[in-house]
């Protein structure tokens, strides 16, 4: 079951998530922009699965559009819970 | 213009081991890098060679064509820097079914969690131009790169279109060759059904006792490069492709014409490519994939195609030792002849033991066996067929030379 993200879970899975997907994970903080990390747009599509199973949240294209930084993407996925 | 087409570079991954040295060591020391019933790469780790990042993104069929790639590059002199234009470089790989691995896992993707849940990297994973793609953009090469789809002659395909690129000045080499690695459960399952693999797990080609061919897995890459261009830069070269000769059968979607007319004409169209009669060849590298139809109408094929001097040539199957690699196979087994004709020997086909009526050709039992001198009228080299035929009816045969 999906559960409820709060700053310190949002952060935990989509790091974990980045790394998963192949980015450095020395380099994966939350200043650290995709382009730096060599995250492309497929990368993001995985991301926005991990977050849907984790915690039942769907980003759509709009959503991740603009998104340049992993706080970002964090950011929006505590917006999106509350 | 210059017909000409060297071979600068090649690589290979195959059951074997990691390398097209290993290969060719290997297969003419008489061993069989077979096991349970499968020619796995059990050598190859992608992440020896690969990023996590590009390995992730690279179905493994993908990953050993790259990996034979970079060491076809690397022996052609290419690792530091491309040495033509990059619009002048192309690529074009072939296999028989492209990424089989990664549908079938997001297949069960789909139907376990949900059309949602399909990764957004199937599609590059599973595409049978996925090897090319990641061989030119690892590269750089801008050149026509695509990928070939025709079965077990894939291999050969690529490599023969490559050449006519090469001959028709629209760039000066291209990075050719075959990749696959298919051993997934519906694939085996299907060829099991179909009859054509082995029941006993076996890979003897053109043995009495033969009952299918062995699934392999692996790649074959080769560097080939407008002669005068290689010349050009003081490139030494390994090989030539003198000929290519590609022909159908029409006869059927899977058994081969049982009178070897249409694969005949392939070998007799390599040969005239090439300018050589059949008493110039020193060795014949068969397509022999231990199936009762193929050992039988390649027997027939040759002995038409090459007249009585078929019975005097040395002819083996590299599948005897490394099982059907399908769309890699012809490219494999082209790297493989032109070692075999540069270290002067026939390598075995491995575990040859019982003739059979009419299946009465010289397939090089036992062990290894030198070659004879190049013929003294001739240019110094020895020369080779190989030959690629696939499901469909498809015949494709080079004809090679050592350097």
């Amino acid at each position: 079951m999906p559960v409820k993200a709060d700053p310190q879970s949002a952060e935990k899975v989509i790091v974990e998530g980045l790394a998963e997907v192949g980015a450095d994970p020395s380099e994966i903080t939350r200043e650290a922009t995709f382009e730096a990390l060599d995250v492309d747009s497929l990368d993001l599509v995985e991301i926005a699965q991990i977050v849907e199973d984790e915690f039942g949240i769907e980003l759509v294209g709009d959503d991740v559009q603009g998104l340049k930084t992993v706080g970002d993407v964090i950011d929006l996925v505590v917006r999106k819970a509350a | 213009m210059n017909r000409r087409v060297v071979i600068t570079g090649t690589g290979a991954v195959t059951p074997l081991g990691v390398g097209a040295d290993t290969l060719i060591d290997r297969w003419a020391d008489g061993q069989c890098g077979i096991s349970d019933g499968v020619g796995a790469c059990r050598e190859f780790d992608p992440l020896d060679f690969l990023s996590r990042k590009e390995s992730r993104r690279a179905d493994r069929f993908t990953q050993l064509a790259v990996v034979s790639a970079t060491e076809a590059l690397e022996q052609a002199g290419w690792a530091s820097e491309l040495p033509y234009p990059a619009e002048r470089i192309g690529c074009i790989i072939g296999t028989g079914i492209g990424g089989i691995g990664s549908l079938e896992d997001q297949g069960a993707v789909l139907r376990d969690k949900g059309a949602k849940s399909v990764s957004p990297l199937a599609v590059p994973l599973m595409m049978s131009n996925a090897a090319t793609a990641a061989v030119a953009m690892r590269f750089g090469l801008m050149g026509e790169t695509y990928g070939v789809v025709s079965a077990c002659a894939a291999g050969a395909h690529a490599i023969g279109a490559a050449t006519r690129l090469v001959q028709s000045g629209q760039v000066d080499a291209v990075v050719t060759g075959g990749s696959e690695s298919a051993m997934t459960g519906i694939a085996m399952a299907a060829f099991a059904s179909m009859g054509a693999t082995s029941p006993s797990g076996i890979s003897r080609p053109f043995d009495a006792r033969r009952d299918g061919f062995v699934m392999g897995e692996g790649a074959g890459v080769m560097v080939i490069e407008n002669a005068e261009s290689a010349a050009a830069r003081g490139a030494g070269s390994v090989g030539e492709i003198l000929g290519y000769g590609a022909t159908c059968d029409a006869h059927h979607l899977t058994a081969p014409d049982p009178s070897g007319v249409q694969s005949a004409r392939a070998i007799r169209m390599a040969l005239d490519d090439a300018g050589l009669k059949p008493e110039d060849l020193d060795y014949v590298n068969a397509h022999g994939t231990s199936t009762p139809l193929n050992d039988r109408s390649e027997t027939d094929a040759l002995k038409l195609a090459l007249g009585p001097v078929a019975k005097d040539l040395p002819i083996s199957s590299t599948k005897s030792a490394i099982g059907h690699l399908m769309g890699a196979a012809g490219a494999v087994e082209a790297v493989a002849t032109v070692a075999a004709l540069r270290c002067g020997v026939a390598p075995p086909t491995v575990g040859w033991e019982q003739a059979e009526e009419g299946l009465d050709l010289d397939y090089v039992p036992g062990r290894a066996r030198n070659l004879t001198l190049p013929q003294p009228a001739g240019d110094g080299r020895r020369y080779a067929i190989s030959n690629s035929f696939g499901f469909g009816g498809h015949n494709a045969v080079l004809c090679l030379a050592a350097t």
